[in-house]
């Protein structure tokens, strides 16, 4: 918040301001503000625990008091809980304050158990530094304390010590506030109250690690750190995760060199301090057993660990091979999973080898037009009076953005206008839900936006589409079709892109994307399944287990002769590669990261890689070295340099290789449009039903997986239908059943979802036990199966 | 199967009915689970959960505040024992332990044909008529152990069923609010006029 001083002249007087006056110095504060809120910008600290800036004020634990001037003389206020006024006069450690607090925390410390010499909060423990600094020192409490069982599971992830917590309800008003999912809540009464789950029904949310860093206490743990460290052995640096593409900012912690914990931190344009869970514990993935530490080569009994020097060389003379066919006989895909640095060093080598054909998707996002259109900002979006969400499920994809959105329909005057083929996690909150068969959006989108009451809603001020793609199993123009119809209704309408891969946005723009007219990734693997290419590069990629279409990409491995990998780990496409190249995962290097909405900010390496693997863009210039081309990079900055200096989009970056928290904004102009189209509508026949096939946060991704905190969220395949659907059907929850199409089917139990509509089913992507891709067919513009009972 | 039962259903709908927000019905509505089995089950805190839109873990949050609701079986007559000042001078003691005999099961306990839970209870506030119990939260006054013993054969024969209803029947009237003297599913603050009922008597 900026805060204009209305003494200093030439300034209008800002109507905003309050005037207080803290431990004798004059504040300035804005009207409505909280005394505790002004007083942090002071040097005078106020002791606190319930209170925390992002959520609302309860006044819990009363830790907080101060006194306030009145006319009858000094009165004792939470100033978590008293708004500021103009002439205030508050004072933070008179001699009342100081016994008042003292006796605050005597009570609570009561019952606490004081073992902060094994608990894992012990060393950043709020109540033990305040204890230090705002306490008695000496408790009169003699007697027996409270027991209860120590740490209960209350999640598969969460810990909680009842005895430890000082019941100041972050936790509580966090899940229900701000992530929507009340699952803990208060129990009991008086001496016996405690913060519970329903019996016997976990804490699942998606969000529940924020709790365990905002709990003030070490009432809540998370599995993945108990008992790994200690606050005073911790190393630590600020970067951005790249799991998904919001770009959240997070603190790395490490000890001996091995990551033991991630922390959100709080900026005002994308992540308030908040992290999915997805985000916060997959970076177990990155000190798995599993992670390639060498080079590997092809040998007559399967992968052989080999030298940096055999395997550059190997994979250098595989190129070349192939380039004598042709620059079109090689192709690479992947690139979003690192640095813009990582991706410009591999699209410069690409380019000096006249490889044009090259996607950092995988036929599951949406063309890189989009980022060509108008856009708007994580911050704008949430800013807007209507909210289009025309994308997939957020809480599902891109979690943190879900809380951002969430909080604009919640807590401010946004509106969500929601286009979805089934519920979303934000249906709830929409302002109006509508749902569409798919493929018929671009009807429905025409028809709602239509009505009267959208036009007024569409008239109130600012709009912004949130444009993804929510279906794997239709064609992406059916998306495109839509948002035609919707920027024909509102011109002005802004673009928020959804794409959901880590740094695709980055990648995009530093070309790896298809040049020159090539195909996409779907183009790449019909021609290699056709036989017309001989090398394929994966840089970060796993297309047969990612692309939804198995045959196909199954297809094109057979016919392409050699594959060269660059990964961390062994997975299903580099099995039977030719060369595999071990990378430097996320927090073993350093260089930026662009989100969805544009926004450049720091990666920052903070352990030594594994093994002898080495960040993508090394990897670039050594093998470009092998090729006989010299990318003429020899350090990370030179690299950095380079980029800002011939991508138009970085120069906002350049010459500023210290780059602040929030980061800075890509340029960008809109320079596409989206035009309407008409739309042939595919009819379904009334026995089938058309799917939707989307991912979800756990599902069976490399680093999902491969963490052993989350391994075990991730559900099993399933197929959900409507309740009256599934009468249909003639089953009930939970029996297999075998789902078809033409000559191909798989058998998966079916379970009742109301959030399906009649006619659609619903199949999660990419979870475990069955392979639903077999279904799937990316050349048809839907997909209709039939479900039937097993014989 | 201690999830709402159809008619209980009709009756919870009606009371949700009465209320601008749904959830304002959840103390209402976890009486009637408690009237339908005596206690509140998890299945039908469950159940309410979906009925007011609220997780279940809000429904417990909710009901655990309150003492007299229970959360496990209880007898068809629980019968509380004051045991504060008053009634602990007058023979409250002697009472307990006769009723323990008699019932066979410590304070606290159930009998095994589920007719009787015995409880300690703190102040009834009936201390001129010490001492005293509740069965089911309807007073007896100066009760002496042979009075208890006729008691206990009264329910036991069901001679006072009218007037002492099972566990978690409030009462045998069942409040009912015509739909037009409810509020109804409207949030307050969009409420502009006085109800019709009001025939203009109140301002809002």
């Amino acid at each position: 918040m900026t805060i204009v001083d209305p003494t200093a002249e030439n300034i209008v007087a800002d109507p905003n301001v309050v005037n207080i006056t803290i431990n004798d110095k004059p504040v300035l504060a804005r009207k409505g503000e909280l005394i505790i809120a002004a007083a942090d910008r002071t040097d005078d600290f106020i002791p606190r625990f319930c209170y925390h800036p992002r959520m609302s004020s309860v006044g819990m634990c009363r830790q907080c008091l101060v006194e306030v001037e009145t006319p009858r003389g000094p009165m004792m206020v939470v100033s978590c809980m008293t708004p500021v006024a103009e002439g205030q006069i508050v004072r933070t450690a008179t001699d009342t304050v100081k016994k008042a607090q003292e006796g605050v925390l005597e009570l609570l410390l009561a019952n606490h158990p004081l073992d902060c010499p094994v608990c894992d909060k012990g060393g950043e423990c709020p109540l033990q530094d305040q204890a230090f600094s705002h306490g008695p020192g000496e408790s009169r409490f003699v007697e027996e304390k409270r027991h209860y069982e120590k740490p209960i599971a209350i999640s598969e992830i969460v810990y909680l010590d009842r005895e430890r917590c000082i019941l100041c309800d972050r936790c509580t008003r966090f899940a229900d506030e701000v992530a929507g999912d009340p699952l803990i809540s208060f129990t009991s009464r008086g001496n016996d109250t405690q913060v519970m789950t329903f019996p016997e029904e976990p804490f699942s949310s998606y969000f529940s690690g924020n709790t365990v860093q905002i709990c003030p206490v070490g009432a809540l743990t998370a599995k993945p750190y108990r008992f790994k460290a200690r606050p005073w052995d911790i190393e630590q640096t600020e970067s951005t995760c790249t799991s998904c593409s919001v770009g959240c900012r997070v603190v790395v912690q490490s000890s001996r060199d091995e990551l033991v914990r991630f922390q959100g931190v709080d900026i005002d344009p994308v992540n308030w301090g908040w992290l999915c869970d997805r985000g916060r514990y997959n970076f177990e993935s990155v000190n798995s057993t599993e992670r390639l530490i060498a080079p590997l080569i092809k040998s007559d009994s399967g992968l052989a660990i080999t030298s940096w020097s055999v395997a550059l060389e190997s994979a250098a003379r595989i190129i070349r091979t192939a380039l004598n066919s042709g620059t079109d006989s090689v192709a690479i895909l992947g690139g979003a999973r690192g640095t813009n640095e990582d991706a410009f060093a591999w699209a410069s080598l690409a380019d000096q080898l006249g490889i044009t054909q090259r996607d950092s998707q995988l036929g599951d996002g949406l063309t890189p037009e989009i980022f060509n259109l108008a856009q708007a900002t994580i911050d704008e979006t949430c800013a807007a009076s209507t909210i289009i969400l025309l994308s997939p499920d957020l809480k599902e994809e891109l979690p943190v953005l879900y809380l951002r959105v969430r909080d604009a329909a919640q807590k401010r005057k946004s509106r969500i206008l929601e286009f979805s083929p089934r519920d979303s996690g934000l249906t709830p909150y929409a302002w109006r839900s509508v749902s569409f068969e798919p493929g018929r959006q671009a009807q429905v989108v025409r028809e709602t936006l239509e009505t009267q009451e959208m036009q007024e809603q569409i008239r109130l001020g600012e709009v912004v589409v949130v444009l993804g793609r929510a279906n794997l199993a239709e064609n992406e123009s059916f998306t495109l079709h839509a948002l035609g119809e919707i920027l024909h209704a509102i011109p002005n309408a802004k673009i928020l892109p959804v794409l959901r891969r880590g740094n695709v946005r980055g990648a995009v723009a530093v070309g790896f994307t298809p040049q020159k007219n090539s195909g996409d990734a779907i183009d790449i693997l019909t021609k290699a399944a056709a036989g017309k290419i001989e090398c394929l590069i994966l840089l970060g990629a796993d297309p047969l287990a990612d692309v939804a279409d198995s045959d196909l990409v199954a297809r094109a491995f057979n016919r392409t002769r050699s594959v060269i990998s660059i990964d961390t780990f062994i997975n299903s496409s580099n099995r039977n590669a030719d060369v595999v190249l071990p990378a430097a995962a996320f927090t073993e290097k350093t260089g930026t990261t662009t989100n969805l909405e544009g926004r450049i900010s720091n990666v920052t390496q903070q352990i030594t890689p594994r093994g002898t693997s080495r960040p993508d863009w090394m990897i670039a210039t050594e093998l470009g070295l092998s090729l006989g081309i010299d990318l003429e990079v020899s350090s990370l900055d030179e690299l950095h340099q380079k980029m800002t200096s011939s991508i138009a989009e970085f120069s906002s970056c350049a010459n500023n290789p210290v780059i602040n928290s929030d980061g800075v904004l890509i340029v960008n102009e809109a320079s596409a449009t989206i035009s309407r189209a008409s739309v042939v509508l595919v009819d379904r026949n009334s026995y089938s039903y058309r799917l939707i096939v989307s991912r979800t946060m756990y599902d069976n991704a490399q680093s999902t997986k491969t963490s052993p905190s989350l391994v075990g969220i991730i559900t099993k395949s399933a197929i959900y239908v409507n309740p009256l659907d599934l009468a249909r059907i003639g089953v009930v929850d939970g029996t297999n059943i075998r789902v078809g199409i033409d000559d191909k089917s798989i058998v998966l139990p079916v379970n009742a979802h109301s959030g399906v509509h009649r006619g659609t089913a619903w199949l999660p992507y990419n979870h475990t036990s069955v392979d639903i891709r077999p279904l799937l067919d990316i050349t048809s513009d839907v997909v209709d199966v039939r479900i039937e009972q097993l014989r | 199967m201690s999830r709402l039962t159809d008619k209980n259903s009709v009756i919870a709908k009606e009371i949700i009915a009465r209320y601008p927000r749904q959830k304002s019905a959840l103390i209402p509505l976890l009486h009637l689970a408690q009237e339908q089995t005596g206690y509140i089950s998890r299945e039908a805190m469950v159940h309410l959960g979906e009925l007011v839109g609220v997780t279940s873990a809000e429904v417990y949050g909710t009901a655990t505040f309150y003492e007299m609701f229970r959360f496990e079986p209880i007898g068809k007559y629980l019968v509380n024992i004051c045991g504060t000042m008053s009634c602990a001078l007058l023979g409250a003691h002697e009472l307990m332990h006769h009723a323990e005999k008699r019932l066979g099961v410590k304070a606290g306990g159930t009998t095994q044909d589920g007719m009787f839970t015995l409880a300690h209870a703190e102040c009834q506030a009936a201390c001129t008529e010490a001492p005293c119990l509740q069965v089911n939260y309807r007073y007896r006054l100066r009760v002496s152990t042979t009075d208890l013993d006729k008691l206990i054969d009264d329910l036991e024969a069901g001679k006072l069923s009218e007037e002492i209803p099972a566990h978690g029947v409030l009462a045998k009237v069942r409040q009912h609010i015509a739909p037009d003297r409810a509020v109804g599913a409207v949030a307050p603050e969009l409420v502009s006029e006085a109800p019709a009922w009001l025939n203009g008597k109140a301002a809002l």
